[in-house]
């Protein structure tokens, strides 16, 4: 981003962001492939919550095809949902407190972030760009084993027993053991930065935004929740199991950049409520995690060797796709960072013939204009971190 | 949400707007209205403040380029009697009867009070791509309709600051125009003789990798009836 500030001495009159430094035509690329294709894309849209923006894309073309994914699958995505969750607001929590000059946070949130993202790992086998979702189910089942650290000239054997101690058991163990001493690091987190003078300088009474206007400038998510409006998809909308669970939602008082952190604080803690309720139902409820339905999701490799009808499937599959009807739909998820939405035209054929990416980031971004006029310059980094963006969503 | 709160959304819609409501349907689980374009702004403003609707936010302002609706890159019926093709050119078409204007603005609209949604739109016509801004019902429109002008050149009448947004400085054309190619007009490289950053047409041959192929499935279609039997 080029962040255009017109000043009076040190005091912002107007802020125009420049964006665009990141556009790659996803919404047009997406145009031009299968939808299968894509999914890989939608990672690296917000790619500090990479399995939400899946979770939309594959909603919306779930409903077009009509389709639902088994209940396991269902579990499994709200558990990885809640994961991102909490890895986006680590990295924001860190990015945040960086910003403010706070070096510390920035260190402890990511130790806490490279166990979530071993769980990707061990999962989709990337850390990072999952692809793990797809049309019809989640690509494959939890894993039995978690990866495991290596001697090397940096950590000696004893060493790496040690590292690997929680990673004896299955990804749901260690996401057991993850989700049993995470609220303790919330808690450090907040000993650093909640009551911290300085920390609450720089944070409270800094971009404010009143909740009627919060709704005008379309915010969503944490943003909408710290102006005090308690609007949160998973309740008042709530897709895949989100019904079948139990969890608050945080509503902040003043719509500053304190309410803001605070609110992502409480957030952090509520996934982690909910990750624990999905290992138990995962733990409990063995069962597909892909549809049946062969004119969708691949058949197994094993079928495929003595079954023609399954071979048959696969190469279409692979090289041509599945169409999809005719029809349009809008799918929105409770996104980490606001409502994020796929809207979907498809006239038949099997790629999407219109994809737009309604991305919470860029919405958020085109008020910084107002919630940075009359503030100091320091403030625009204040707020701006706040406001929680990530550049590959808002330029797409 | 559930089918009769938006079959009772869709009547009082009806009722309210009558014949500026051109076309309503609801298809999974959502409900579309179709609005002429000169009746933007008089029809927003009755969604977003009347105590019926009560559509506070606005979620999504897109535009949509019909162009090539229902154009395939491979046929994949009649095909018996001349084999098929390697789908890699774009000559063989077969077009669903697109009758409508070419552009659409889309909108997506939310009401955080009545807890349901609607998406409104509104076509225009390729030789008149105006339609009034809804920025002042909506403050949060403002980007989505300078993202709508620079990818697709629809103008927004009343938008106080119409620029580019996600293209470069002096781009030319609106990229994600159906006839606008993927790989775009110009490409850059730093030019060591010259010190700067220079501008050259494209290299790169357009090709299709997976051809765009739309079949007739019948699990999405209404039964058809039988023929009677002679």
């Amino acid at each position: 981003m080029r962040l255009v500030l017109e000043l009076d001495g040190e005091v912002v009159q107007r802020a125009d962001p420049h964006i665009g430094l990141l556009h790659r035509a996803t919404e047009k690329l997406a145009e031009t492939k299968p939808f299968n294709q894509s999914i890989g894309y939608m990672d690296r849209l917000d790619y500090v919550s990479m399995m939400c923006n899946e979770h939309a894309y594959v909603m919306a073309i779930e409903k077009l095809l009509g389709i639902q994914a088994p209940i396991r699958a269902q579990y499994i995505r709200v558990m990885f949902d809640e994961i991102t969750r909490i890895l986006n607001h680590l990295m924001q929590l860190g990015a945040n407190a960086l910003d403010n000059g706070a070096m510390s946070m920035f260190l402890y949130c990511f130790r806490e972030r490279e166990d979530l993202m071993d769980c990707y790992e061990a999962v989709s086998g990337a850390r990072m760009h999952a692809t793990y979702y797809r049309p019809g189910g989640v690509y494959r089942d939890l894993p039995d084993f978690m990866p495991q650290y290596q001697p090397s000239k940096w950590h000696n054997k004893k060493q790496v027993h040690d590292m690997n101690k929680n990673r004896q058991g299955s990804l749901l163990d260690f996401i057991a053991d993850f989700v049993e001493h995470f609220p303790k690091k919330i808690d450090e987190y907040e000993t650093l930065l909640t009551d911290n003078r300085i920390w609450k300088q720089r944070t409270v009474d800094i971009g404010v935004i009143a909740p009627e206007r919060a709704l005008q400038l379309g915010f969503t998510g944490p943003m909408l929740r710290a102006s005090g409006i308690a609007w949160d998809l998973r309740k008042t909308q709530p897709y895949a199991v989100y019904d079948k669970l139990e969890f608050d939602i945080p509503v902040g008082l003043n719509g500053d950049c304190y309410s803001r952190y605070l609110v992502r604080i409480e957030e952090m803690r509520q996934s982690n409520r909910i990750v624990k309720q999905c290992i138990e139902w995962l733990r409990k409820n063995p069962g597909p995690v892909m549809l049946a339905e062969h004119k969708v999701t691949p058949p197994s490799r094993e079928i495929m060797k003595s079954d023609m009808e399954a071979m048959i499937h696969h190469f279409k599959l692979f090289t041509e796709g599945y169409c999809v009807p005719e029809g349009e739909v809008y799918a929105a998820v409770e996104h980490p960072k606001g409502e994020f939405g796929i809207y979907l035209i498809s006239d038949g054929a099997n790629k999407p013939y219109r994809l737009k990416i309604r991305a919470p980031s860029f919405v958020h971004l085109s008020s910084l204009d107002e919630m940075t006029r009359g503030h100091m310059i320091a403030d625009v980094v204040a707020s701006l971190s706040s406001i929680d963006v990530v550049f590959g969503e808002v330029d797409r | 949400m559930l089918i009769t709160e938006l079959s009772t959304l869709q009547e009082k819609l009806q009722t309210r707007f009558g014949d500026d409501i051109t076309a309503a349907m609801i298809h999974a689980d959502q409900l579309t209205i179709e609005i002429p374009s000169e009746k933007v702004l008089e029809i927003c403003s009755a969604l977003c403040d009347e105590a019926d609707f009560q559509f506070n936010q606005l979620i999504d302002v897109c535009g949509v380029d019909y162009l090539s609706y229902g154009v395939s890159e491979w046929e994949t019926e009649s095909t018996t009697t001349t084999g098929f093709d390697r789908g890699v050119e774009t000559g063989i078409e077969h077009k669903i009867n697109w009758t409508k204007p070419r552009f659409a603005v889309v909108y997506h609209l939310l009401s955080t009070l009545q807890n349901q949604r609607l998406r409104v739109r509104a076509f225009l016509d390729e030789n008149n791509l105006l339609i009034d801004s809804v920025i002042k019902i909506w403050p949060v429109a403002n980007w989505f309709e300078r993202e709508a002008f620079d990818l697709y050149g629809i103008l927004f009448k009343g938008h106080p600051d119409l620029r580019r947004i996600l293209t470069d400085y002096g781009f030319v054309g609106h990229p994600f125009r159906k006839d606008f190619p993927l790989s775009g007009h110009v490409e850059v490289r730093y030019d060591a003789e010259k010190k700067r950053v220079v501008y050259e047409p494209v290299d790169i041959e357009p090709r299709v990798l997976v051809p765009k192929v739309i079949r007739q499935d019948n699990r999405y279609q209404a039964p058809v009836p039988l023929p009677p039997k002679t």
